[in-house]
């Protein structure tokens, strides 16, 4: 994908997310200085009202993930996110990658697995 | 609830959980059963423990909402499902899904087996 299709996706799901996505971005955008990060609200695919941001992916590659296990990384981000996770977040898929990793990656997220129907309350 | 009944049964629900862990080489805490996960997340955790040919139990959590509080607190991690292998907390699905892709975690799970 070209810097600027990225960049143009960025913004648009920018410009339609809600308050707890916009507060997720610029959370992981001032800790990790990420070189690449999605934050994609899929709230939609889960048994949850339209509208809510309780199911989200995160997708970042930072330096900061350098020398880091996977465990660590994922504890990393969690942590950034302590307060949304406490007040309504109650899922939370992470993709933590460093550069060298995107790259070998190519980019290539693999898709969140669908619903099965959760807890229904 | 009396405070005082709570708290015995959150220390109960600790306990389950310890006793889960450490009896367990291999224990995952999901939303539903192994035979019926209930979210997409455990289902994929379940997935990848049976592609493995692991020996593994669960915890449905939806059955009891304390164990499923005080699991995120005993593993400082926040959302559900939850691995453990060894007595040692390894992650969630996406963390299970990324060892399982680089052939680490067949290789943890055979370590169990010697």
């Amino acid at each position: 994908m070209s810097n600027s299709a990225t960049s143009a996706k960025r913004d648009h799901s920018a410009q339609l997310g809600g308050p707890i996505q916009s507060c997720i971005e610029r959370k992981l955008q001032a800790a990790l200085v990420p070189a690449h990060l999605q934050v994609i609200n899929e709230s939609h695919s889960h048994n949850v009202p339209k509208g809510s941001e309780t199911h989200f992916k995160v997708v970042a590659v930072s330096s900061m993930f350098e020398g880091k296990a996977l465990l660590a990384r994922h504890r990393l981000v969690n942590g950034l996110l302590s307060e949304e996770l406490e007040a309504g977040v109650h899922a939370l898929s992470i993709v933590a990658k460093t550069a060298s990793e995107w790259e070998k990656a190519e980019g290539v997220v693999p898709p969140s697995p669908a619903c099965r129907g959760g807890s229904q309350k | 609830m009396a405070p005082g009944d709570e708290a015995a049964e959150r220390s109960a629900a600790i306990e389950t959980i310890k006793s889960l862990v450490g009896n367990n080489k291999v224990m995952l805490f999901m939303k539903g059963s192994k035979l019926f996960p209930q979210c997409g997340f455990s289902n994929t955790a379940v997935s990848i423990l049976r592609a493995c040919d692991a020996e593994f139990e669960t915890f449905d959590v939806l059955s009891d909402y304390l164990v499923r509080e005080e699991i995120k607190n005993y593993s400082s991690w926040p959302t559900i499902p939850q691995c453990y292998v060894n007595g040692e907390f390894v992650g969630g699905s996406d963390i299970l899904l990324e060892m399982f892709e680089s052939g680490e975690l067949e290789k943890t799970l055979a370590e169990l087996k010697k």
